[in-house]
């Protein structure tokens, strides 16, 4: 809430209580960014120094100066066909398993039986590792992109399902109770009750999957690709090209980091409005 | 013609553990205009009652008729106020007010106003773009209650609507609510444990049995004050609070 006027008040040092504490908030601002880079540029530092000073094995253990020297080598089109690559599997799978599995939690949601009926199933597809998966959905939908995929929204999917679900269960009972007395039918409840009432829980949901679905990729591609990052890090591994497969790692990060920024900046879009008490 | 009317209702609700008889051999009939208290101890069944008025749930047996024509949900002909405000957050208090019309596909230009002109008759014009949660409790409560209103339906249903309100504000919110069912010419059927409120408010009080619940008494409220704070203030007000008190928890 803005203040109309300013209040009156007695001045310390020279500043009011107002500026003394938007001085005193921007100062911990400044000081926890400092230490955030800081640490990462300690980390970095240390890492090249161990090297340089031969504590450590570059070989083995690769250090920033190769890996900038690696990224550097690159041809700038091969770098990027395997960033492609990687983002797509893992965008189409977060976009598939995002939409999807809260479709299907909407249909749980709106038909118990249904609900009841396919509970185990959900509980033991909950608990298999997906990864087990890997060779039949090689065999069933051919290896490549579409492999790698399928893995994703498979390790995606299931959690949204349970996740959603769950957050669309909680909704208070009075609020339903309430339009149901007004004569809302079932999809009125849901399109002006359940969905808006849980935007934070589906952006969450959101957070959730962009994390899962690097998983889901990463994961595919080492079981089975012929590009993108996954692949480069295996790769990597078996010729012992340490550089290429930190390398490979250090742009994941980067990937990894925007996507989720890119998540977190739809949240602050929703915050404002969709803060329930 | 009564607007309201329950002939010898029974409803008995089923688990997977037991049986419970809820309602048994209910009758009663509501005037137009009416304000009505159910009054009785507590877990008699009050609260389900209120559900199979609204047509949320139907009688076993017997008939629930509201304007001659057997009740339900979706007739708009009953609006429920609950103990909780329930106000959407996501929706400014305008919107939150709309929300039945919306419901039952009512938005016209003529509802909106008439919904719109409610808000400004009782205090709430300046937050019609405002969210939930900067009102006070007090002004949540009217909204509810204009939310209500504003499908016009010809019967309201108050389930402890004050019971979530803190101490201090509930007589005021209690007079608020009830002078504007009174101006908007409403029939209300009031829901309540608190005897005082009753008292304070109702025309007539129907004290209930416990479980399964049936018409002990109706006491006819004729206390000559034109709001519940009034009535209070009245010295026939205790003497009626006693009658009705010792009637429920004999």
């Amino acid at each position: 809430m803005k203040i109309k006027s300013k209040l009156p008040c007695r001045m310390t040092n020279g500043k009011t209580p107002r500026q003394a504490y938007l001085a005193k908030r921007r100062n911990d601002k400044i000081l926890v960014l400092t230490l955030q880079i800081g640490i990462l540029a300690a980390f970095i530092g240390l890492w090249e120094l161990a090297a340089t000073l031969g504590w450590i094995d570059s070989f083995i253990m690769s250090c920033p100066s190769r890996i900038v020297k690696t990224l550097s080598s690159f041809a700038a089109a091969e770098i990027f066909k395997h960033i492609g690559y990687t983002l797509l599997e893992c965008v189409i799978g977060f976009i598939i398993a995002s939409g999807l599995g809260t479709l299907i939690a909407v249909l749980l949601w709106r038909f118990t039986k249904l609900r009841r009926v396919s509970e185990p199933y959900i509980i033991v597809l909950n608990a298999l590792p997906k990864i087990a998966l890997g060779p039949i959905i090689i065999i069933w939908v051919g290896a490549g992109m579409q492999a790698i995929t399928v893995m994703t929204v498979l390790i995606c999917i299931i959690v949204t399902i349970i996740s959603v679900l769950n957050a669309f269960m909680t909704v208070d009972p009075g609020k339903i109770l309430l339009l149901r007395s007004m004569g809302a039918t079932k999809l009125q409840i849901l399109t002006k009750l359940i969905l808006p009432a849980n935007i934070p829980a589906l952006v969450n949901m959101l957070k959730i999957n962009v994390g899962l679905a690097w998983v889901g990729t990463i994961m595919g591609e080492y079981l089975v690709s012929t590009a993108g990052l996954g692949y480069l890090i295996i790769y990597g591994s078996q010729v012992f090209k340490m550089d290429l497969v930190m390398s490979s790692t250090v742009i994941l990060c980067i990937l990894a980091a925007a996507m989720y920024l890119a998540v977190a900046g739809v949240e602050k879009l929703t915050k404002k409005r969709y803060m329930t008490d | 013609m009564a607007l309201l009317a329950l002939d010898r209702v029974d409803l008995i609700y089923q688990t997977e553990e037991s049986e419970t008889e809820a309602v048994r051999e209910l009758s009663v009939t509501v005037d137009e205009g009416e304000f009505i208290a159910l009054v009785g101890p507590s877990g008699c069944g009050k609260t389900t009652l209120l559900s199979m008025i609204a047509g949320l749930i139907s009688p076993t047996h017997g008939k629930v008729t509201v304007d001659g024509a057997e009740v339900t949900a979706a007739s708009g002909n009953v609006g429920y106020m609950l103990q909780r405000d329930n106000l959407f957050e996501w929706r400014t208090i305008e919107q939150n007010v709309m929300l039945g019309l919306s419901v039952q596909k009512k938005l016209t230009p003529e509802n909106k106003a008439y919904a719109v002109n409610m808000l400004d008759k009782y205090g709430l014009g300046e937050f019609r773009n405002a969210f939930p949660s900067q009102l006070s409790g007090g002004m949540r409560q009217r909204a509810a209650l204009i939310r209500t209103l504003a499908f016009k339906p010809k019967l309201l249903l108050l389930d402890e609507p004050f019971s979530a309100v803190d101490f201090q504000t509930r007589m005021t919110v209690c007079d608020d609510v009830y002078s504007i069912i009174k101006s908007e010419g409403k029939t209300a059927v009031l829901v309540t444990h608190d005897i005082s409120e009753a008292v304070s408010m109702a025309d007539r009080i129907i004290v209930l049995t416990k479980r399964p619940a049936t018409v002990k008494t109706i006491f006819k409220i004729d206390i000559d004050a034109p709001t519940p704070l009034k009535r209070r203030e009245n010295p026939r007000f205790s003497e009626w609070f006693d009658r009705v008190w010792k009637e429920v928890s004999k």
